[in-house]
């Protein structure tokens, strides 16, 4: 999918990430103050499930329609971690973003061989299968989840059970993984994904394995969403079946596009705002399915650079 | 030892909190009423119970002496246990909800038993069927009113095994209620008798049950069983016979059933289902008052059991806050349990120590057309079970609350 | 008598409710078909146009006490109109874009219009009744087959068939095929391309109605009935071939066969042999089993 950013690579026009990115720390550091700490974790966690979308999706050019699989299966194989096994939470973690990763090698590698409308239907197969693996499996509880997860101590050491401290844990993950989302696209191999979502042929023909850096880029994209799912497992303390729907997949989309396609910061405005949406008109029950429809509609016909595209375009520097 | 130390702690709690134990916390006593606004369960609970709630506020408020300030707000789990456990989490947290009532969908009630305990509130559970709630599950926070899977299994299974239906064969909503209605049914069949010759899940919810009719029709079990709820059972009913399963000589034993799927699908199809329920509009004089009360206000529409243990579950639940004077879950638990219930609708009962509300319980047959004076005059009542022997006793109880 | 441990009547039973279920795969992903061949766009919208297929012959039935017959004219004419209507509007406009734009497109306007039925009718069922001269069955002797469900096989075999031969077989045909080779040379020829194009989508959203009516009395009238089943039915569709008409029909068809197989002898994994299949398609030949790589 083509987008009108113009990240480069240069330093100067760095700063301006660098704002940003100050911007945001600061914003989710000082927020709890006034706003309710556990709906901010939750923005943070789809945040962090969008960014991991977004590298794929804006950086790599590949839609993928079924990335809720990667979010909904590390949620439930950390929830089993730390509850059935007692694993802390940082070990419970690295696990969901394991088998995520894993998860994510195997599919992409049947889903790479296809593109464009067939990646995406691959990758939706596939999704449903995890779906209905999620519904019919023992460990995953079926329609009740896993329930009642332990949050644990971190390290053995600190209660995350404890609100506060369980805020601290969680920004620390998102903005690690989103320095490393970052340094990822500003990398010698971001810049090749780049290249082959603009010309997959004139890639190949410089010498490049398409294949391989695409299926990294998907590896990657996946075991990230798994992180994003797994935390937020912990901090819902529930891992439940809407995290492997394919509605969670098409809200992903709906977040990166509002947000904006293709740079580093859209996809945590679109979470931001996705998620709020669905907070605050949640007593409109269906309302929010509306909305966000035409969100999705609006978006698509006139407004495709996003909320952060469409700041970038105005101040001319890449966001 | 454990347990002075545990008193000597709350005694220096109760100490500290000196003034604050005379009154509620923030001065208002807020209930949430946590259900299917839009769903598949939306009539048998929905705004209904919101209706109801308002109505034990009213009367709670009428005979109370307390000047207790109450207010109620509600909200839609869409069935989805991590939709209701985040609504419940944010009521505690932030809006400082100090019960929350209702609860049917038994994933969703089961999560939200996890975070009331967590957080030392009330639940009132009047919707959900797991029997589990007063099992595995117990909690010293939450009281499970109106009825449950062993009430449904105990009454209609032990009813028509005993009647020559014993070979039964089981259709399950693959979730938390189906799997633990078809459990103690079987149960309850296997000990009356009877046996089992098959069963099936269905995925919950499901629209299309012929293949499972199907499978059930080849079984030739005497007994189908649907160990389903809502439109699930009104679904499996309508096409069971259109595929003529009725007509050749299969029953269908709707394990719950709610006098609105009798609405839904008119007598014509539902005449001579047997089930069970703990309470009917029709019963007596007190019931028929309240209920017309409650259709008043409701658009005509009788109440069914779940919107009626809303109302009295608020309406004791008050009662305890009153006398013990705090809002503190456990200890108005306990509350409720140290005092026996009386009210319009459910008769005289009493709450055990795992959380079970006992109360006498009917067997009902739907009637035939013919038979109906008019809409919603739908139920005759077979048999009454007493409430001790109604519900699991203590003694095969799983839960840890209780001593043996 | 047992064939492979399964009493031949409930394998049967199984196999005729599976290709009832086949009908409505068969004539969804037709639609679907059609739509992809021509205009290149997934249309997700598919299912919440059954959907509303569905509610205005509910709708048309309580309020103006339009019958089934009636309901089976019109809502295809209403329903294809709306479709008329949004490829005017919004689709065109998406043509020079990356294809997976009209998806996200789609997807969105199925949000919109499942949402706004489910505010209004909650998501429980809505009854809709057989008509009167398909009420009762036959007695086929392995099973009591209702002869609506008997009705439903004949019917949407009669619409897929009628459907291919005009596509595949007559000058219209011909014209709309050459259209999707080449639109500007068709275009140079004197034919209204993007008119053809707009009724062509019309007719793909006019099918996914028309599935809706026959639906009705079957499953339960209700603001989800196509959320699910578009999903299947995609996988239907990239099985056969997403341009292949034939390959749509005997896809779904073959699709309801081998469900209901499946939930004779492991139920379980009903759900998923259709992805199952999908993938391996999809790594073996992914133009689909009918189709032609583009």
């Amino acid at each position: 999918m083509t987008n009108s950013s113009t990240a480069s690579v240069s330093t100067e026009s760095n700063k301006s990430l660098w704002v940003a990115f100050a911007i945001m720390t600061a914003i989710f550091a000082i927020a709890p103050i006034w706003v309710y700490p556990v709906f901010l974790m939750k923005v943070m966690c789809f945040a962090l499930f969008a960014c991991a979308f977004n590298l794929l999706l804006g950086f790599g050019g590949l839609l993928s329609f079924g990335h809720a699989m990667f979010l909904g299966l590390a949620g439930y194989t950390s929830a089993h971690a730390a509850k059935v096994w007692g694993w802390n939470p940082e070990l419970a973690v690295i696990f969901g973003t394991f088998s995520s990763m894993v998860l994510a090698y195997v599919v992409g590698s049947l889903a790479i061989r296809r593109q464009g409308i067939y990646f995406a239907m691959i990758t939706l197969a596939l999704a449903q299968m995890i779906f209905f693996f999620s519904l019919q499996a023992p460990f995953t509880g079926g329609e009740d989840g896993i329930q009642a997860v332990p949050r644990g101590q971190l390290f053995g050491l600190v209660d995350l059970a404890d609100n506060t401290n369980m805020y601290v844990f969680v920004l620390a993950i998102f903005l690690a993984a989103f320095l490393f989302i970052w340094r990822v696209i500003h990398s010698p191999f971001g810049q090749i994904l780049k290249a082959i979502r603009e010309h997959q042929d004139r890639a190949t023909s410089l010498g490049y394995d398409t294949d391989k850096y695409k299926l990294l880029a998907f590896v990657i994209s996946g075991a990230l969403a798994g992180t994003a799912g797994a935390v937020k497992a912990l901090v819902f303390q529930l891992a439940s079946l809407t995290d492997v729907h394919w509605s969670m997949s098409g809200e992903v989309v709906l977040m990166t596009l509002v947000g904006g396609m293709g740079t580093l910061f859209g996809p945590v405005a679109g979470a931001a705002v996705i998620v709020s949406m669905q907070n605050y008109l949640a007593e409109l029950g269906a309302w929010v399915t509306i909305v966000q429809g035409v969100i999705f509609v609006i978006c698509v016909l006139a407004f495709r650079r996003g909320i952060i595209g469409e700041i970038a375009n105005l101040i001319k520097k890449p966001l | 030892m454990k347990r002075k130390l545990l008193s000597i702690a709350a005694a220096a709690a109760c100490a500290l909190g000196g003034a604050a134990q005379a009154q509620v916390t923030d001065g208002v006593i807020k209930i949430g009423v946590m259900n299917d606004m839009s769903g598949l369960y939306a009539d048998i609970a929905g705004p209904g119970s919101v209706v109801a709630a308002r109505m034990a506020v009213e009367d709670f408020q009428k005979t109370s002496k307390a000047g207790l300030k109450v207010e109620i707000v509600s909200a839609d789990h869409q069935n989805k246990p991590d939709i209701g456990s985040n609504i419940a989490r944010t009521w505690f947290d932030v809006d400082k909800v100090d019960a929350i009532v209702d609860v049917p969908t038994s994933s969703v009630a089961l999560a939200i038993n996890q975070v009331v305990r967590e957080k030392n509130k009330v639940f009132l559970n009047s919707g959900a069927a797991t029997s589990d709630l007063t099992g595995k599950a117990c909690s010293p926070n939450t009281v499970h009113w109106t009825y449950d899977t062993y009430m449904l299994a105990n009454g209609t299974g032990t009813a028509i095994a005993k009647t020559g239906g014993d070979t039964w064969y089981f259709l399950t909503a693959d979730y938390a209620f189906g799997h633990a209605l078809e459990r103690d049914t079987e149960a309850a069949v296997v000990k009356a008798g009877g046996r089992t010759v098959g069963k099936v899940r269905t995925p919950f919810p499901t629209q299309d049950f012929s293949s499972f009719l199907l499978q059930a029709q080849a079984s030739k079990a005497k007994i189908i069983a649907l160990a389903n709820a809502g439109g699930d059972t009104v679904n499996s009913i309508k096409q069971a016979a259109e595929f003529g399963i009725t007509k050749g000589g299969q029953n269908l034993a709707g394990m719950l059933m709610f006098i609105n799927d009798v609405h839904a699908m008119g007598l014509n199809t539902a005449q001579g289902l047997i089930f069970t329920e703990s309470f009917y509009w029709d019963l007596n004089d007190q019931t028929r008052a309240w209920s017309r009360r409650f259709a008043a206000a409701h658009g005509g529409k009788m109440p069914s059991m779940v919107q009626a243990g809303v109302y009295s579950s608020i309406l004791h639940y008050l009662r305890a806050v009153e006398a013990a004077k705090t809002d503190t879950g456990t200890k108005v638990v306990d509350q409720m349990k140290a005092s026996p219930t009386d009210d319009p609708l459910f008769g005289k009962g009493s709450i055990r120590a795992d959380g079970r509300k006992i109360h006498p319980v009917y067997l009902v047959e739907v009637k035939k057309p013919a038979e109906s004076k008019g809409p919603w005059d739908y139920h005759k009542v077979r048999a009454t079970i007493p409430a001790d022997q109604a519900f699991r006793p203590l003694a095969e109880s799983e839960c840890p609350l209780v001593k043996k | 008598m047992e064939i492979f441990g399964i009493p031949s009547q409930a394998l049967f039973g199984q196999l005729l409710i599976g290709l009832i279920n086949g009908s409505f795969y068969a004539l969804l992903s037709l639609g679907l078909a059609v739509i992809f061949g021509l205009l290149n766009i997934i249309n997700f919208t598919h299912g919440a146009q059954y959907m509303l297929g569905a509610f205005v012959a509910y709708l048309g039935l309580t309020k103006f006490g339009m019958n089934y017959w009636l309901a089976l004219l019109v809502t295809p004419l209403l329903v294809g109109a709306t479709g008329v209507l949004i490829e005017r509007t919004m689709l065109k406009q998406l043509y020079k874009l990356d294809h997976l734009y009209g998806l996200l497109l789609t997807f969105g306007l199925a949000l919109i219009i499942q949402g706004l039925f489910r505010n209004e009718y909650g998501s429980s069922g809505m009854p809709y009744p057989v008509p009167e001269v398909f009420r009762g069955g036959f007695n086929l002797g392995f099973m009591f087959l209702p002869k609506y469900r008997a009705w439903v096989i004949v019917a949407s075999l009669v619409v897929c068939l009628a459907t291919w031969y005009v596509i595949e077989r007559t000058k219209l045909g011909a014209y709309l095929r050459a259209a999707t080779e080449n639109p500007s040379l068709v275009q140079a020829f004197g034919i209204n391309v993007p008119r053809m194009i707009t009724l062509t989508y019309g007719f793909g959203v006019g099918l996914a109605a028309l599935a809706g009516v026959m639906a009705a009395p079957i499953y339960q009238v209700n603001p989800t009935m196509g959320a699910d089943l578009i999903i299947v039915v995609f996988a239907v569709v990239v099985i056969g071939g997403m341009g292949s008409i034939m390959g749509a029909i005997v896809t779904g068809f073959g699709l309801g066969l081998i469900e209901g197989l499946t939930k004779v002898f492991y139920p379980e994994a009903s759900a998923t042999v259709i992805f199952v299949i999908m993938t391996i398609v999809l790594l073996i030949k992914p133009a689909g089993l009918f189709g032609t790589q583009k």
